[in-house]
């Protein structure tokens, strides 16, 4: 039970997506609790792209279970507009449903009356440019397809604020560079608020309007940077190489502290 | 890096951001078709040639065999090893006087009613084992650990609790197939990816509609691979059953009809009840079962071409 994730309602106006607030975490480890997440305060604001950044052990993973209330923080508190919706590396649609029907679940659990059902998950589909494959199988689909299916299904959930957690990492290189450019458009399109995770330092600047950097054990914000290259932008291009090597360095730089302790 | 004279567009930064939008529509199309798995069903001759051929041909080189020990005097005495002929007319006369379709419908109607009777039981306490912690602490090892007793040992308690009826053969055929349903349950559900579970539950899918949204579903194929166990368990307990508990009264099913070739000292008899035995089996087990679970795993993607 999320009882820290308090669910503001539409009548109430809300500033933020989400907003977390002195959040630390920790878990029971093999030498006693081990500090995950040191008190982490963060908004994310209506609308807005924010990419949390880190190397392994930075806690981001746990960070987005935290805000999409699959989990309860150690302290602090995290306030979301609505319930929102998760992505996750792997694509987590389920096998025994049609990709239409995956997204109908979705509409189903929301409670979208039966009869719109079908409609609204051919527009959702059509959002991804995959109108044509409601019958298709999950695995009759690429896993490029797939991600696009699975994030169909996040939207169908209509929460304002989407959660993904390393999305495209299992992708090839090809399909990733054009999902950027799909989930960029999808964002624009539909005015929804984006916590993006990845390790991927290019990816990060590639798509957010602010790149959260989380030093590692324990996952603390290290540095913040509002990226105003316009949109929109390709990985390749010249601005987003410029601010990724510094933002590497000082990634690097986290690193390093951990080889000196 | 970006050339003026090409027109592909693909190269050219500032085409490729003006017009972006339709230049990404093009490129997934693209994309989507190179990795489009082209899915076809095999012709029916491949399937006969290696699904249907081989057993087929098994079946004939036993029968030769048999027929080749009569034929050569290897067996001599035919109330030892009746030649194929003699088990070929035990059928006939059992067919022409109306009797054969009635000895297996006497066990196949019991047997599916004990096996429904158990699918009705098994799965309500296949879930309550494996959703809650302390029922399965308390029953879940006396639950697999029953899979392994034979169930012929359930008869002579049931015969002294209910008498020679059917209730009895009821009773046994329970006995042997509850545990293999809920147990095929519980494991479908323990293996369910948690991610499943995850995604479920951002999706608003917990408690009930949890259970039946996410993980019913996911927990199909071992649930199914439960079901064929105990359908082959239900059926093996009723035939324990009628061999042991045989009465005028309950009518010849298959068992019993074993149990009377063995006092009439007629092994064709005996033969034809275990052929006919081992039918029914292989029938359920080729007409009800394996077409579902290959649905099943067809459906998910699951069924590797071999």
């Amino acid at each position: 039970m999320a009882t820290a994730v308090a669910k503001a309602g539409p009548a109430e106006s809300v500033e933020y997506a989400a907003r977390i607030e002195h959040v630390s975490k920790s878990f029971a480890g093999p030498v006693g609790r081990q500090l995950v997440l040191d008190d982490i305060t963060l908004d994310v604001a209506p609308g807005e792209f924010v990419t949390l950044l880190g190397a392994s052990g930075c806690g981001k993973s746990t960070l987005l279970n935290l805000v999409a209330g699959l989990d309860d923080p150690s302290s602090g508190s995290i306030k979301t507009d609505g319930r929102p919706s998760l992505m996750f590396q792997e694509h987590a649609l389920f096998p025994w449903l049609t990709a239409g029907k995956n997204i109908e679940l979705a509409l189903k659990l929301g409670g979208v009356a039966k009869n719109d059902r079908r409609e609204r998950a051919e527009e959702l589909l059509t959002l991804v440019r995959l109108q044509g494959s409601y019958d298709k199988r999950v695995h009759e689909l690429s896993g490029g397809m797939r991600q696009r299916v699975a994030l169909a299904r996040a939207l169908a959930q209509e929460s304002r604020l989407l959660l993904m957690d390393e999305p495209f990492a299992a992708l090839d290189a090809i399909t990733r560079d054009v999902l950027h450019d799909e989930l960029t458009r999808i964002w624009a399109e539909t005015g929804v608020s984006v916590l993006f995770v990845t390790h991927n330092v290019r990816e990060a600047v590639r798509l957010a309007q602010r790149v959260v950097l989380l030093s590692s054990r324990p996952g603390r914000i290290a540095r913040e940077w509002t990226v105003e290259i316009p949109q929109p932008r390709r990985i390749e291009d010249a601005p987003v190489a410029e601010l990724s090597i510094e933002i590497t360095e000082q990634l690097r730089g986290e690193i390093r502290r951990h080889g000196q302790q | 890096m970006a050339s003026s004279d090409t027109k592909s567009g693909l190269t050219d930064t500032r085409q490729a951001r003006s017009d972006g939008n339709l230049q990404t529509a093009g490129l997934e199309a693209g994309l989507d078709a190179l990795e489009n798995v082209a899915t076809t069903r095999t012709p029916f001759s491949v399937t006969f040639r290696a699904k249907i051929l081989p057993p087929l041909i098994a079946t004939g080189v036993v029968l030769l065999v048999w027929q080749a020990l009569i034929t050569f005097n290897v067996v001599t005495d035919p109330t030892k090893l009746p030649s194929p002929g003699d088990v070929a007319t035990e059928f006939k006369d059992a067919w022409l006087e109306g009797k054969l379709l009635g000895y297996i419908w006497t066990s196949v109607e019991r047997g599916l009613l004990g096996f429904l009777l158990a699918l009705a039981i098994g799965t309500p306490l296949g879930l309550i084992v494996a959703r809650v912690k302390f029922v399965r602490a308390a029953i879940g090892p006396v639950l697999s650990g029953l899979q392994s007793l034979p169930s012929v040992a359930w008869v002579p308690p049931a015969v002294l609790w209910l008498g020679l009826n059917n209730s009895m053969m009821y009773a046994v055929i329970l006995l042997g197939a509850v545990p293999s349903i809920a147990n095929g349950l519980v494991s479908g559900i323990d293996q369910v990816p948690p991610l499943f579970l995850r995604a479920g539950r951002t999706m608003g899918a917990t408690g009930w509609k949890g259970a039946w949204h996410i993980v019913l579903p996911a927990s199909l194929p071992g649930y199914l691979a439960g079901l064929k166990q105990g359908w082959a368990f239900s059926w093996r307990s009723l035939m324990a059953a009628e061999i042991i508990a045989s009465s005028p009264d309950l009518g010849i099913g298959l068992g019993a009809l074993l149990e009377n070739g063995r006092n009439a000292s007629s092994m064709p008899m005996i033969f034809e009840a275990i052929f006919l035995i081992l039918f029914v089996g292989i029938a359920v087990d080729l007409l009800v079962f394996s077409p579902l679970e290959r649905r099943v795993l067809r459906s998910r993607g699951l069924l590797v071409k071999s």
